[in-house]
């Protein structure tokens, strides 16, 4: 079934097929329709779920955890300072290591107070052991949540659906709304093996050493370390599930395509741009009007940003004479975090590399500024023409009176 | 009304091992050994950082025979909330789910979590214990901790401020039952709790547990030092039910008699109240002479 409707709606539309059990969140531009929609699917008896209208995000992913601890296939949304005041949960459900699907619509985050879109909030949450994606669109943000939930179920470890705050959170697009049976297909309901039951009693996240210790058996049980290695190593081994879900979901719906990274004209590029969400998709048109002028460029987005697909980040840039990394986050006192992660790829598989791309960090967007495709024609082109990267960070649309 | 329990008629069952992690003569480790007696086997508890994190034990050994979701500080009703909405989506209704939380993490931090799920009426007991300060982590005050008190972070003048009073704002949420309880009257508890289970909605009882080390007695007077704040009028034993207020046990008795104890004794036998001047335990004097006139009042 074709529709069109706003991002947020697919996102819905992706968690009703999805048959979550338990949907907890507060309201938080631009998320607020996405979990406007639920309440009204679940009221109306059309999606079967308990809805929970708590009294603070920090409650929305504490009512997830306990419920997925429960057995239940749970659900929350949020943005910004609303993901921001979660933080502690966040952690605390990928180190119960919960399969919890979250949309994160994204938005900067205060102060001062903004409500329009970067990607501050998310970026910021991306050491707490959660797994993020990225889309591009309507139709990758509704299949993303839906294979959100079979990935974070495989691996049991919780995954974020991020998207743009009102670029595509509230804008109308065409989408392909998935078959429920097929759906019920690519994703079976959801069994864990350990959950909160009186017939089998066990303390969940209890106190746990430094050290491993035996249990009353005398086997000795991990301690904290080796918990947060398992997790590690589990998040490192979800690259390949992904790959896999990727795989499954194409062959069920005839649709789908690299889950690591979506490349545009980069097969014979010099210059390739890299970027997260809806910019991606914008920097295609800027390829196209540098393929014109004979410039050899193409685009780069990034879907899976953690566990950050380095090698396959290494295969597609290797061949790059430069690599532009736009994006709309910071690292304070440092540069943009996917532009040292991109670099941070790079140097890692140096040994088998000839020579190693320019790399170009550009800031752009933070807080809603308008990225104007003019502007980003220019300042691709520029660094394309650059000799060596300067290895400063670009701004791109700065007011530079006010500085 | 259902029969009142004696310690024969108490069940046998016990759902905390011997030999945790409690200090000797904590006061919580009565209330949770006849609490979870009163909750019963088909139990799933809620638990937030507190003393209680560590009487259950360290991972992968815990001491507690019913299954237990350790969460954050501040979530504990939250967390209630979410295993509530869980069993409800998987059908397994008939299971209790009941939260049990220190002071600290009841008035203090988790009072957001709390207020926001009893205004839902979530269907859960909320249990907590009220060892007056955050025991934990070293004795620090908390919004409970009495008038005067020293604790390690009020060391030289004691608390300047007086009790956060947790049951009344819990009542005023219109919610079908509080009470109050004392684990030097665990009997009292035990049907307090009981009866919360057949009540629905959210359900909310406070605990005073004697805390030897955080009050500065010896742990033998535990419950001697319960029964002196029940006896002196100071910590109170009753029910509200749909609104309706009730002293219960020592407390009704003591409206009937009369025969309240001076409050000093109470305040003298421990060293958190030691530099309290004869002002301040004169002006406590007039309080509770205060509240039980308005128990009187509200009781004729």
């Amino acid at each position: 079934m074709h529709i069109i409707e706003s991002g947020n709606v697919a996102a819905a539309w992706g968690v009703k097929l999805s048959k979550a059990q338990v949907v907890a969140a507060y309201p938080i531009t631009p998320q607020t329709p996405l979990t406007e929609k639920l309440s009204e699917l679940i009221e109306s008896g059309e999606m079967k779920a308990q809805y929970i209208p708590v009294e603070s995000e920090h409650s929305a992913l504490a009512v997830c955890i306990a419920a997925s601890t429960t057995g239940a296939r749970a659900f929350t949304a949020t943005s910004a300072n609303g993901l921001l005041y979660m933080n502690e949960q966040i952690h605390w459900a990928a180190g119960a290591r919960l399969p919890l699907v979250m949309c994160v619509v994204n938005r900067g985050v205060g102060a001062p107070w903004t409500i329009w879109n970067d990607h501050q909030d998310s970026m910021s949450q991306r050491d707490t052991g959660w797994i993020q994606i990225y889309a591009c669109d309507h139709q990758q943000i509704i299949d993303t949540v839906i294979k959100a939930f079979r990935l974070a179920e495989t691996v049991s470890i919780p995954v974020m659906v991020c998207y743009d705050g009102y670029l595509l959170s509230h804008t109308y697009m065409p989408f392909d709304v998935p078959d429920e049976t097929q759906v019920d297909r690519f994703l079976p309901s959801y069994r864990p093996e350990r959950f909160l039951d009186p017939n089998m009693p066990a303390n969940f996240n209890t106190v746990t050493l430094p050290e491993s210790r035996p249990d009353l058996q005398g086997e000795p049980a991990p301690g904290y370390m080796e918990f947060r290695t398992l997790l590690h190593k589990d998040m490192r081994n979800a690259l390949n599930t992904a790959a896999d879900i990727e795989q499954a979901f194409s062959e069920a719906f005839g649709r789908g395509g690299d889950p690591f990274i979506e490349a545009w004209r980069c097969e014979d590029a010099d210059c390739i741009a890299v970027a997260l969400g809806s910019l991606a998709y914008q920097l295609r048109d800027v390829v196209d009007v540098l393929r014109e002028e004979g410039i050899r460029a193409g685009v780069a987005a990034i879907r899976i940003y953690r566990p950050f697909p380095d090698e396959a980040v290494f295969r597609l840039l290797a061949g790059a004479k430069k690599v532009i990394v736009f994006e709309k986050a910071l690292s304070y006192g440092y540069e943009g975090p996917l532009c040292a992660d991109i670099k941070s790829a790079l140097y890692a598989h140096l040994s088998s590399l000839p020579e190693r791309p320019d790399v170009q960090g550009v800031i752009l967007g933070l807080g809603g500024r308008e990225i104007k495709t003019d502007d980003l024609v220019d300042v691709f082109r520029q660094s394309c023409k650059d000799d060596r990267a300067s290895g400063k960070t670009k701004w791109l649309g700065l007011a530079q009176k006010q500085l | 009304m259902q029969a009142k329990t004696s310690i024969l008629s108490l069940p046998e069952e016990e759902f905390i091992h011997p030999g945790n992690r409690a200090c000797s003569g904590c006061g919580l480790g009565i209330a949770y050994r006849i609490g979870l007696k009163a909750l019963g086997k088909d139990t799933i508890l809620v638990v937030p950082p507190s003393c209680l994190t560590v009487l259950q034990g360290l991972y992968p050994i815990a001491s507690t025979k019913l299954p237990c979701l350790n969460v954050t500080f501040a979530s504990t009703a939250a967390g209630a909330t979410g295993v509530l909405g869980a069993l409800k989506a998987l059908g397994r209704t008939k299971t209790t789910v009941a939260a049990w939380a220190g002071d600290g993490g009841t008035g203090d931090i988790g009072i957001q979590a709390l207020s926001g799920a009893s205004e839902r009426q979530e269907n859960f007991i909320y249990i907590c214990y009220d060892n007056e300060a955050y025991m934990n982590t070293g004795v620090q005050r908390s919004g409970t901790t009495p008038h005067g008190a020293l604790t390690s972070n009020t060391p030289l003048l004691g608390k300047l401020q007086q009790k956060k009073d947790v049951p009344s704002i819990m009542s005023a949420h219109g919610i079908p039952y509080v009470a109050s309880c004392s684990a030097a009257y665990p009997l009292d508890l035990y049907d307090k709790i009981r009866k919360a289970r057949t009540i629905t909605g959210t359900r909310y009882i406070h605990i005073h547990t004697p805390c030897p080390s955080g009050w500065g007695f010896d742990p033998k007077y535990t419950v001697k030092m319960g029964q002196m704040a029940v006896q002196s009028g100071l910590f109170d034993l009753y029910e509200i039910e749909n609104g309706q207020f009730r002293l219960t046990g020592p407390s009704a008795k003591l409206m009937t008699t009369g025969k309240m104890a001076d409050v000093e004794d109470y305040l003298k036998s421990q060293r958190r109240f030691r530099i309290l001047s004869a002002e301040q335990i004169s002006q406590l004097r007039q309080q509770i002479q205060t509240k039980w006139d308005g128990y009187r009042k509200a009781l004729s």
